[in-house]
C-alpha cells in the first residue's frame, strides 16, 4: 500500500524545514508542529489518491447499465471505504495538516500546546488510516457504506466491518487529541495583544471545528463500540428481536454526523476567509459576522441530524421540526457567502490560483448549500435522499467545497512552506480541469438522483434513461484525475525549482507572512505584539483620506535564524510507541482468539509509551533523544557543544510543565 | 468559472423538463407525488434565483475589478456595512419561512391515513419484497397490483433479523424506510393505470442494486379479476414431474405453492410461487420472467443476482441437469 511511504515523501528535503536536521529518526521523533502538519498533509494526500482510485472504478463500473468492471461485493466496499477515506482519511486530516501548521504561525507561537499529544495524533491517525487500508488485504474492505447503519454493519460474519468500526474509534482518537490541542493553543497561546475577536478567521474556524469534535466525537465511539460489542460479544443493542433499536444507531451515527459535515467544511471557510482578502487587497467584509455565523452553523449543526433521517418514519412533528432547524442553517451560511462577496466587491482582484481556487469554492458550495436547501423540504427530500442527486449534493459541499477551499490553502500556503511558488500556469490548469471535471461529474448526478436512480447501487436497468448522463459523469471523474496531474507535478517539481518565495509571499495580512520562507524551527525570533485585526497589514499599510490602503512602511527580509537562544521542546519517540502500540491491540482484537498474545504485545508497548511519556523529562531527555533547541547561529551546522552547554543552562523549573510547553512561547498562558 | 453557464444550463433543463422516464420522481403520478413535485418546484424556483444570483456576482467580481495594469491604486477598505447584513440576514430568512409553511403542511398532509384505503403489508427482505393483502388473503412477490380508484396504505416491516431497506415507487411518493421491528407507513394512489418502477433506495447488502420492484396500477373490474386469480390455489398436478422435482429438490423449504401441501411456506421464506407464472418479473424484479431467463437462473442463481445462500440469504445452487431444469422451468411457468 502507498501508505506505507507518506514520510518517504516529506524526507526528501528535510533541511528545508527548520533546524532540525533530516534523517528518518529525526522526522519519527519530531514535535514540531510544522513537520507534523506536513505529515498530516502528506498522508492525507496520497490517501486522496486512493480514494480518488476508488471513485474512478466506482464511475467505470457505473459508465455503463448492467456493467460487469466490478462484481456487487467489489463495488459495495469501494463504495464504502471511498467514502470512509475521503470522510475520516482525507478531509478531517488534510484540515488538521493546516491547523498544525498554521495555527501556531498565524497566532504568534512557537508551537502548540502539547506538541508530543500533537505527534500521537499524527501517528495514531496514519497508522488507523493503514489499519482501515489494511482490511483490503486481510479479507477485504468494509462493506456496510461509510455510515455503517445497524443492523446491516452488526449482521456480516465477515470481519470487514469490524475493521471500519475499530478504525473509526481508532481515528476518532487521533481527531479528539487534536482538538484538545488546537484549543488550548488558541486559548492560551496567542500573541500578546491578540484578543479572541483579532484572531484571523482561519484560527476561528479552526476553534469552531475543535470544539465540534470535542462534542460530536463521544457519541460516535458510543456508536461504534455498541455495533463491535454487537458484532462480537453478542450484545443486543441494535437487534429488535431482543428489543434493541436500529433506529438508534442512525440517531448516534448522525448526531455525530451532521457536525461532521460542519467539521469538514469549516476547516475550508476559514482558508477562503483568509485568500480572499489578500487577493481583493481588501479586509473581510464583516469579520464579526463571518465569524459568528461559523460558530452559530456550528451550534446549529447540534441540531439538525435528523434531516438525514426524514424516511426513517420519525413521524410528522420530528420531521417538522427537524426541517425547521434545517432551513434556519441556510441563514448563517448565506451570511457567510454575501460576506465573501462583499469582500472581493470593490476590491482589486489578482486572480492567482488560490483566488481562483476561493471564487470556485463560492460559486461551488453555494450549489451545494442551496441543493441542502430543497432536502430541508421534507416531503421533496423523500425523493431526493438516497438517491444520487444526493450524493450530488454533498459532493458539490465536500469537493465543490472543502477540497476547493484547501487546494486554495495549498497554493496560497505552499510559499510560505516551501520558500517557493507553485507555477501559475500548472496552478490554473489544475483548478480549469478540476472545475470542469468536477462540474462533469456531478451536475448530472442531480439529474440522475431525480430520474430515480438510487446510491449504492452496483448495477442500473438499461431502459430508464440513465445512460447518457452517467457517462457524462464518469468522462467527468476521469478529467478530475488528469487535472491532479500538473498539480502533483507542481508539488513534486517547483517546491524545488520554482521561483523563490520571499516572507511576504503575496503581500500578507497575518503574522506569518512576517517570517522567513520557510519559517525559522522556533518560528519568531520574537514574539510579536498585536495591536489590530490583521496586525501585519496594518503595520505595513495606513488608510487614505478615501479610505484607500496607503504603503507606510516596509520590512526587510526577515532571517531563518536568530542570534538568541529560544528553547523548543526535545524530539520523542514515546508518541509513535504509544500509537503503534494501540494499532497492534486493534490488529490483536480483530484477530482474536488468534490474535490475544498480539493484543498483549501491543497493550504493553501502548502503556511503555505511555509511562516513557509520563516519565520523560522535557529538558533532560533520557536515551538517545537529542536535546533540542533553536541555535544562536548563523546557519552553520550546530554546534554539539554548544548544544549541551544550552541544554545546561535552562534550569528553569517551570520548563518541566506537563507536555513540553515552549517556554519562550508561553507568555500569555 | 467558464463552466457556470453550462451548470446553470443543466439545472434550468432539469427544472424545467418534465419527462416521461419510467423512474422519474418528476413525473408524479397520484396526489401525493404531485403535492411532492409541487412543493420541489416551489423549492428549486427560488433556489434558481440565488444561485443565479450568487454566480452572477462572483463572475462580475472577477471581471469588473480585477487589477488593471497601470492603475496603481489601492481599493478602499471596506470592513463591513451593518445594514448590509441585517438585510442578508433577515431576507433570505423570511424567504424560508415561506417555505417552511406549506413544508410542514403537506408533512402533515402525507402522514394522514386516507379512510378508504387498500390495506397492503409490505415486507422488505434480502433482496426482494413480498406483499400481502390482509383483506384479500392475497400473497405476492416484486409485483405489486392496486386499482386505481383506490388509495393504498401500505404498512412496511421487515423480520427481525433483516435489515432496513426502503420502499420507493418515484411515480407513487416519496421513499420510506422498512425498518426491523418497526411498521412504517405511505400512501400511494395511482389514478392512471400502467407499471410504475421502483428500486430499494436504502442500501441493504449484497444484492441491493437488484431489490427492485414494481406497482402494476390496474382498472377496478382488472384489479378484481387479478385478485380472484391469485386467490385461486396452485395449478400443481400432483402426479408432474415438476411438482416431484420441487418437493425432491427441497424448493417448499423456502417457496410456498398455496393450495397444496407446500402452502405453509417453509423456514426460510422466500418469495411465494402460487402464481409466479402470471408475474412479468423474477429475481427482486431486475430480469424478465421469461424461458430462457428462468433457465439460467435455476443454472445458477448467484451468477444472475448476488447472494448469499450460506447465510440463508438468498438461493443456493440446486446443482440440477438440464432436463430437471427444463422441468422445473415449465412446472413454474404454469403456475398463472
Amino acid at each position: 500500500m502507498a501508505t506505507l511511504t507518506p514520510e518517504a515523501t516529506e524526507l526528501e528535503e528535510p533541511e528545508e524545514h527548520g533546524a532540525e536536521g533530516g534523517g528518518l529518526w529525526s522526522w519519527i521523533t519530531t514535535v514540531d508542529h510544522k513537520r507534523i502538519g506536513l505529515m498530516y498533509g502528506g498522508t492525507a494526500m496520497l490517501f486522496f489518491l486512493i480514494g480518488g482510485i476508488e471513485a474512478l472504478f466506482i464511475r467505470l463500473q457505473l459508465a455503463v447499465p448492467d456493467a460487469t468492471v466490478l462484481t456487487e461485493a467489489q463495488y459495495n466496499q469501494l463504495f464504502t471505504m471511498h467514502g470512509t477515506t475521503m470522510v475520516f482519511l482525507v478531509i478531517m486530516p488534510l484540515a488538521a495538516a493546516f491547523g498544525n501548521y498554521l495555527l501556531p504561525l498565524m497566532i504568534g507561537a512557537r508551537d502548540v500546546a502539547f506538541p508530543r499529544m500533537n505527534a500521537m495524533s499524527f501517528w495514531v491517525f496514519l497508522f488507523g488510516g493503514i489499519f482501515l487500508s489494511s482490511s483490503f488485504f486481510l479479507g477485504g474492505f468494509p462493506d456496510g457504506g461509510w455510515f455503517g447503519y445497524a443492523p446491516l454493519s452488526t449482521q456480516s460474519e465477515m470481519i470487514r466491518m469490524d475493521f471500519w468500526a475499530l478504525g473509526l474509534l481508532i481515528l476518532g482518537i487521533a481527531s479528539l487529541a487534536g482538538a484538545i490541542n488546537f484549543t488550548t493553543t488558541i486559548f492560551t497561546m496567542r500573541a500578546p495583544g491578540m484578543s479572541m475577536f483579532k484572531m484571523p478567521v482561519f484560527v476561528w474556524m479552526q476553534l469552531v471545528v475543535a470544539f465540534l469534535l470535542l462534542f460530536s466525537l463521544p457519541v460516535i465511539t458510543v456508536a461504534l463500540f455498541e455495533v463491535l460489542f454487537d458484532r462480537n460479544f453478542g450484545t443486543l443493542f441494535f437487534d429488535p428481536a431482543a428489543g434493541g433499536d436500529p433506529i438508534l444507531y442512525q440517531h448516534l451515527f448522525w448526531l455525530f454526523g451532521h457536525p461532521e459535515v460542519y467539521i469538514l467544511i469549516l476547516p475550508s471557510m476559514g482558508i477562503v476567509s483568509e485568500v480572499l482578502p489578500v487577493f481583493s487587497r481588501k479586509p473581510l467584509f464583516g469579520y464579526q459576522f463571518v465569524v459568528f455565523a461559523g460558530a452559530a452553523i456550528a451550534l446549529l449543526g447540534f441540531g439538525v441530524w435528523s434531516h438525514h433521517m426524514f424516511t426513517s418514519g420519525l413521524g410528522p412533528v420530528a420531521e417538522s421540526a427537524f426541517s425547521l432547524t434545517t432551513m434556519f442553517i441556510a441563514v448563517p451560511t448565506g451570511i457567510k457567502i454575501f460576506n465573501w462577496i462583499g469582500t472581493t466587491w470593490g476590491g482589486k482582484i489578482s486572480l492567482k490560483t488560490p483566488m481562483l481556487f476561493s471564487l470556485g469554492f463560492i460559486a461551488m458550495f453555494t450549489i451545494g448549500g442551496l441543493s441542502g436547501v430543497t432536502h430541508a423540504v421534507v416531503p421533496a427530500d423523500t425523493q431526493q435522499t438516497d438517491t444520487y442527486y444526493v450524493v450530488a449534493h454533498f459532493h458539490y459541499v465536500l469537493f465543490g467545497g472543502a477540497m476547493f477551499g484547501i487546494f486554495a490553502g495549498i497554493y496560497y500556503w505552499w510559499p510560505k512552506i516551501s520558500g517557493r511558488y507553485l507555477s501559475e500556469p500548472l496552478g490554473k490548469w489544475h483548478f480549469w480541469l478540476m472545475l470542469i471535471g468536477f462540474n462533469l461529474t456531478f451536475a448530472p448526478q442531480h439529474w440522475l438522483g431525480l430520474q430515480g436512480m438510487a446510491r449504492r447501487t452496483a448495477v442500473y436497468p438499461p431502459d430508464i434513461g440513465l445512460e447518457t448522463l452517467n457517462m457524462v459523469s464518469t468522462i467527468g471523474a476521469f478529467t478530475i484525475a488528469v487535472s491532479m496531474l500538473p498539480f502533483l507535478y507542481a508539488m513534486l517539481v517547483n517546491s524545488r525549482t520554482g521561483a523563490p518565495a520571499p516572507a511576504d509571499a503575496w503581500d500578507g495580512r497575518t503574522l506569518e507572512w512576517s517570517i522567513s520562507s520557510p519559517p525559522p524551527h522556533h518560528n519568531f525570533h520574537d514574539v510579536p505584539t498585536v495591536e489590530a485585526i490583521d496586525d501585519f497589514w496594518h503595520q505595513k499599510y495606513g488608510e487614505d483620506d478615501e479610505g484607500r490602503a496607503v504603503r507606510v512602511k516596509t520590512f526587510p527580509e526577515p532571517s531563518r535564524y536568530t542570534d538568541k537562544y529560544i528553547h523548543l521542546p526535545s524530539p520523542s519517540y514515546y508518541p509513535i510507541m504509544l500509537a503503534g502500540g494501540l494499532v497492534l491491540m486493534a490488529y490483536g482484537f480483530i484477530f482474536a482468539p488468534l490474535g490475544i498474545p498480539l493484543f498483549v504485545i501491543g497493550a504493553l508497548i501502548l502503556f511503555g509509551g505511555a509511562f516513557g511519556w509520563a516519565q520523560e523529562d522535557p529538558d533532560h531527555p533520557m536515551g538517545d533523544h537529542d536535546d533540542h533547541h533553536a541555535e544562536p547561529d548563523d546557519g552553520s551546522e550546530p554546534d554539539e557543544t554548544a548544544e549541551e552547554a544550552a541544554g545546561d543552562e535552562v534550569e528553569d523549573p517551570t520548563a518541566a510543565l506537563a507536555d513540553g510547553v515552549v517556554a519562550d512561547g508561553g507568555d500569555d498562558a | 468559472m467558464r463552466l457556470i453557464p453550462l451548470a446553470l444550463l443543466i439545472l434550468l433543463v432539469a427544472s424545467a423538463c418534465s419527462d416521461n422516464l419510467p423512474r422519474s420522481t418528476l413525473n408524479p403520478v397520484g396526489e401525493n407525488a404531485e403535492t411532492i413535485d409541487n412543493l420541489f418546484r416551489l423549492t428549486l424556483a427560488i433556489a434558481a434565483v440565488f444561485f443565479v444570483g450568487v454566480n452572477a456576482a462572483v463572475l462580475y467580481v472577477a471581471i469588473r475589478y480585477r487589477a488593471r495594469k497601470g492603475d496603481d491604486r489601492e481599493p478602499k477598505q471596506i470592513h463591513g456595512n451593518d445594514t448590509l447584513e441585517i438585510t442578508w440576514t433577515v431576507i433570505p430568512a423570511l424567504i424560508l419561512a415561506a417555505i417552511a409553511v406549506p413544508t410542514v403542511q403537506t408533512v402533515f398532509e402525507l402522514a394522514e391515513e386516507p379512510a378508504d384505503a387498500l390495506q397492503v403489508e409490505v415486507i422488505g427482505h434480502q433482496w426482494w419484497w413480498e406483499y400481502r393483502y390482509p383483506e384479500l388473503g392475497v400473497v405476492t412477490a416484486n409485483e405489486m397490483w392496486i386499482p386505481t380508484d383506490q388509495p393504498v396504505f401500505l404498512s412496511m416491516t421487515t423480520d427481525d433479523e433483516d435489515v432496513i431497506h426502503s420502499f420507493w415507487i418515484p411515480n407513487l411518493n416519496g421513499k420510506r424506510d422498512v425498518v426491523p421491528g418497526r411498521v412504517n407507513t405511505l400512501t400511494i394512489s395511482a389514478p392512471e393505470p400502467g407499471v410504475y418502477l421502483g428500486q430499494c433506495a436504502e442500501f441493504c447488502g449484497l444484492s441491493h442494486a437488484r431489490m427492485r420492484m414494481t406497482v402494476h396500477a390496474a382498472e377496478p373490474a382488472d384489479f378484481d379479476a387479478w385478485v380472484t386469480d391469485q386467490l385461486a390455489p396452485g395449478n400443481v398436478d400432483e402426479d408432474s414431474e415438476g411438482w416431484g422435482l420441487f418437493l425432491d429438490k427441497g424448493c417448499s423449504a423456502c417457496h410456498a405453492i398455496g393450495g397444496t401441501e407446500a402452502a405453509g411456506g417453509g423456514l426460510n421464506p422466500g418469495p411465494d410461487l402460487t402464481h409466479v407464472g402470471s408475474r412479468t418479473t423474477f429475481a427482486g424484479g431486475s430480469y424478465q420472467l421469461t424461458t430462457e431467463n428462468l433457465k439460467a437462473w435455476l443454472r445458477n442463481p448467484s451468477e444472475l443476482k448476488a447472494m448469499e445462500p450460506d447465510a440463508n440469504r438468498g438461493m443456493p445452487n440446486l446443482g440440477l441437469t438440464e432436463d430437471e431444469i427444463d422441468t422445473l422451468v415449465a412446472f413454474l411457468q404454469d403456475l398463472k
